[in-house]
């Protein structure tokens, strides 16, 4: 007997299922489109917000009633694949069971939208498109309702997927109404109004994300996943010091071995995120490619290769004071605080490691290029896990001269990304392994590769000093940030941010920078600058708390001041009073303020960042040996209105862990440019057991919603290192845990 | 390049491979099951775990020639009779993946786990999840999702018994 709370399959899952499809247990229907004229309407005043069928380039309702929302934005996890669509099915009126989502299938700004996805903005910047195409079909369905009913529009309002009077109980669902409501006029944009928010039935709620079938099935929709016919299976090998020349390999002896369809001595252009020199290797399956690795005798000339040494910037960073640094930033009379004998000056040297992305799906990418037949246009196919489709088309006509009607491109899921599948580098040796081997090449870096040659999160070093008046008042700060310079320039990951807290509220504070020359490359990772930045400041607002006997909490909120903006009120800045709602929020709801046993204690940090003010309480324990235990983090959180409720708080558990996951264990070395971890065995990701409770309150403020891909990461190692203080009474200045001789 | 045959899913399957390709390429390359994934090839990730005789091994390890007139299980094979397994059932309804890269490893080891304990504690679950990472941190919905599925295993099994 078929127990009634098991959900059957539905016999394929080669499409998306709608979610009343899959609980109906139907089968797939035909896809055909009723609606197939031209959409009309914006095409004549805003180009950015046309369709090309339907009722907008978003929204599409099948006969069956099934309603197509497409997702422009590539998901790598983030959920945005779920959440902007429900903003469209929230004004649309649709029943969410009957939604389907698709991946958009081409990559055309014009027509969509960005679709690039990072800096936890997505959200924001397509809120109102997204409301937009959702009230402009909505309408298209009332006036086609008006029309079919014979009653005054204003009597009509669209929910749950249908079009109900408002004074009978007549109603007719879209999928009646659809094929007139697409000839219906597009409603100016001026003309749309939205739904007031206590109205919402969607936008607050919890939705598993859209692809969670096909995940559970193992049929996500990843580029690793990608087979094409013909396809062939290839390897790139770069030299381990990046900017290593290819001077000879063993070509032959590759080409000979089982599985190897050919090998080629490829000549880079020297750009670390286009081509660099390699040997490319491709075969009938990655582990054959992988294994002829193994036999590869390259030579390479490393004259002007990275040379870059950890320790060695290490030992420059603890050797240098504050002379030679040079003040980006000053604002007041630092000095002055700082040597006034009545205040209490502390000062202290923090550091970070560089960290990889490690992203669990290694980098890749299939490419297909075919070059043109009888003088027609060479024309290629891409199958792309990327943050930016309309990225990967600059790069094709800068570097390959390629105009967009001669591109293909299929985005595809990420299986994470973090701030990395931004870059060309992994597309380029996939199109040269195809233009060589003429057929279509899945190119899949190793675990090695993928952490050998990432942009890093890079390390560096901040000297910290601060004054507190006798009655406890902050009276200066000041940051000194020992960084990289990548070519002589200062990384643009490092420095000094005067937009930043605490420097943005404060009286009289200077940051200053002084650079090594490193030539790693490095990248943004998750909230880039934020994440060291909130460790070291926010660690010492603790030292100075104690510094001038205040509580951590108090002075938070003191050195916020008046509630303002910090900037010209825009959705990227700072506000003091959102900022005290969420410091506020934890240290109550994480009980701030409690006796803790010996060897436990509590730790709060905030900070601000990706448009979002977010305070996090620790409690941790730390035993005789040294084993760190993080019972619960509690969040308080301010990104205005919530979109999927399970996609939000899956975001700040995730970026609380994966904080802790970088804090506890992970560093990445160099000596003689060569990264010296390059796979997991020597560099940790925390496991299961040591994933900490993790509390999350929502401030739903009444401002434009905002995104949570990263901003709840940046505290996380702040708030664990002052709880660790509080239960131990050292300070933790550096990470990661485990180098400093804790386990966790 | 040697002939093998051993049971994927219920099917009797025969396939050309060198003796040492590991199961996961075999699966993915070959045969095109790419629900299991690639991860770090050291067995550390378990992004690649499947079953063997009903254990969960790491495939990206395991040599083909080792597994010969065994059976395998798979994330594509987890299902049964066209109904999901409950721990696919319960992965969906508390939303937990994030990336999702990782899922098909995490839920063939909670499967194995939920076999031979059918209500584990938090301390069964550690111990058995502690070689599937997630770089997402999607732990705590993984526990969830698998204290979840052991319920619902349970109280279905107590309808059928009293119907």
């Amino acid at each position: 007997m078929t127990p009634k709370n098991k959900t059957a399959l539905a016999s394929s899952i080669s499409g998306q299922t709608s979610r009343r499809d899959f609980l109906k247990v139907t089968g797939l229907v035909g896809g055909g489109l009723a609606l197939a004229a031209a959409a009309p309407g914006w095409a004549q005043d805003t180009k950015k917000l046309v369709g090309g069928g339907d009722f907008n380039a978003y929204v599409q309702i099948r006969p069956d009633g099934r309603i197509v929302i497409y997702s422009g934005s590539p998901e790598m996890g983030q959920g945005i694949k779920t959440s902007l669509p429900m903003i469209v099915a929230e004004e649309m009126g649709a029943d969410w069971d009957d939604v389907i989502v698709e991946q958009t299938s081409e990559v055309d700004t014009d027509r969509y939208g960005r679709q690039s996805t990072g800096g936890s903005y997505t959200v924001y910047l397509n809120w109102q498109m997204m409301r937009e195409m959702g009230a402009t079909a909505r309408e298209m369905l009332i006036s086609a309702a008006a029309i079919v009913m014979e009653l005054p529009r204003e009597e009509l309002r669209a929910e749950d997927s249908r079009v109900r009077h408002l004074l009978s109980d007549r109603s007719r669902s879209f999928a009646e109404l659809a094929s007139l409501a697409q000839e219906q006029p597009m409603p100016a944009k001026a003309d749309l109004q939205f739904r007031d928010r206590e109205d919402y039935r969607i936008l607050g709620t919890s939705k598993s994300q859209v692809d969670s079938l096909q995940i559970v099935m193992g049929q996500g929709d990843f580029g690793i996943d990608t087979r094409v016919p013909n396809m062939l299976y290839g390897s790139y090998v770069k030299c381990p010091a990046v900017g290593g020349k290819l001077v000879n390999a063993n070509i032959a002896d590759l080409k000979a071995l089982p599985g190897i369809v050919d090998a080629y001595k490829v000549e880079g252009n020297g750009d670390v995120r286009e081509l660099l020199d390699g040997v490319g290797i491709v075969g009938t399956s990655t582990w054959a490619v992988f294994e002829a690795r193994k036999m590869l005798n390259a030579t390479w000339d490393e004259r002007n290769a990275n040379k870059d040494s950890w320790s060695a910037f290490t030992a420059f960073a603890n050797q240098q004071g504050n002379v030679g640094a040079e003040v980006l930033h000053e604002q007041g009379d630092v000095d002055s605080a700082l040597e006034d004998p009545d205040n209490t000056v502390i000062s202290s040297f923090y550091e970070y490691p560089y960290l990889t992305h490690l992203c669990l799906e290694p980098m890749n990418c299939t490419a297909h290029y075919r070059p043109g037949k009888n003088g027609g246009k060479d024309h290629l196919e891409v199958w792309l896990p990327t943050q930016s489709g309309p990225r990967f088309q600059t790069l094709a006509k800068q570097r390959y001269g390629l105009e967009k009607d001669q591109l293909t491109i299929h985005v595809k899921r990420m299986g994470g990304s973090f701030g990395r599948r931004t870059s060309g580098e992994y597309i380029c040796e996939a199109i040269e392994l195809s233009k060589l081997s003429g057929q279509p090449v899945k190119l899949t870096w190793s675990r090695e590769d993928s952490m050998r040659h990432d942009y890093f999160r890079e390390g560096g070093f901040c000297r910290l000093r601060g004054a507190m008046t006798k009655d406890g008042k902050l009276a200066a700060w000041e940051e000194h940030t020992i960084g990289t310079a990548v070519n002589g320039k200062p990384s643009r990951w490092t420095g000094v941010h005067p937009s930043t807290f605490p420097i943005a509220t404060s009286a009289h504070a200077r940051g200053s920078l002084t650079t090594y020359p490193m030539d790693t490359p490095s990248g943004p990772w998750r909230a880039p600058f934020s994440n060291t930045h909130a460790f070291v400041s926010q660690c010492f607002i603790n030292e100075l708390a104690e510094a001038g006997s205040r509580d951590h909490v108090e002075l938070l909120i003191e050195m916020m001041g008046e509630p303002r903006w910090l900037e010209p009120k825009t959705f990227r800045a700072m506000n003091t009073e959102r900022a005290i709602g969420v410091i506020k929020l934890a240290a109550e709801k994480g009980g701030w303020g409690r006796v803790m046993p010996a060897g436990r204690g509590l730790g709060i940090a905030f900070y601000f960042c990706h448009a979002a003010h977010v305070a996090e309480l620790a409690e941790v324990s730390v035993d005789d040996q040294g084993k760190v235990t993080v019972h619960k983090v509690t969040a308080a959180v301010d990104v205005g209105p919530i979109i999927n409720r399970s996609g939000a708080l899956n975001q700040v558990q995730g970026s609380i862990i994966d904080g802790y996951s970088a804090m506890a264990g992970q560093k990445i070395t160099m000596e003689d440019g060569r990264i010296q971890q390059t796979n997991l065995d020597r560099y940790p990701v925390l496991r299961i057991d040591a994933a900490p409770e993790v509390d999350v309150h929502f401030i739903e403020s009444d401002y434009d919603p905002t995104g949570l891909g990263e901003p709840a990461l940046p505290p996380l190692a702040a708030a664990v290192a002052n709880a660790m203080y509080a239960a131990t009474g050292r300070r933790v200045r550096s990470m990661p845990l485990l180098d400093a001789g804790y386990r966790v | 390049m040697t002939r093998f045959t051993f049971n994927v899913n219920g099917s009797d399957t025969q396939v050309d491979a060198p003796d040492d390709m590991p199961l996961l390429w075999v699966l993915r390359d070959l045969m095109g099951l790419t629900g299991s994934k690639y991860g770090c090839g050291i067995g550390q990730c378990g992004a690649c775990t499947v079953h063997l005789n009903g254990e969960p091994i790491r495939s990206c390890l395991l040599p083909v020639s080792q597994i010969a007139g065994q059976s395998i299980t798979t994330i594509e094979g987890l299902a049964q009779a066209n109904e999901l397994h409950a721990l696919q059932e319960a992965w969906i309804a508390k939303d937990v993946a994030q990336c999702g890269y990782c899922q098909s490893g995490q839920i063939m080891s909670a499967a194995a786990l939920l076999c031979r304990n059918a209500q584990p504690s938090d301390a069964d679950i550690d111990v058995a999840m502690a070689g599937n990472y997630c770089r997402c941190g999607t732990y705590i919905r993984i526990r969830e999702a698998i204290h979840a599925a052991a319920l619902s295993v349970d109280a279905t099994a107590k309808t059928g018994a009293q119907s």
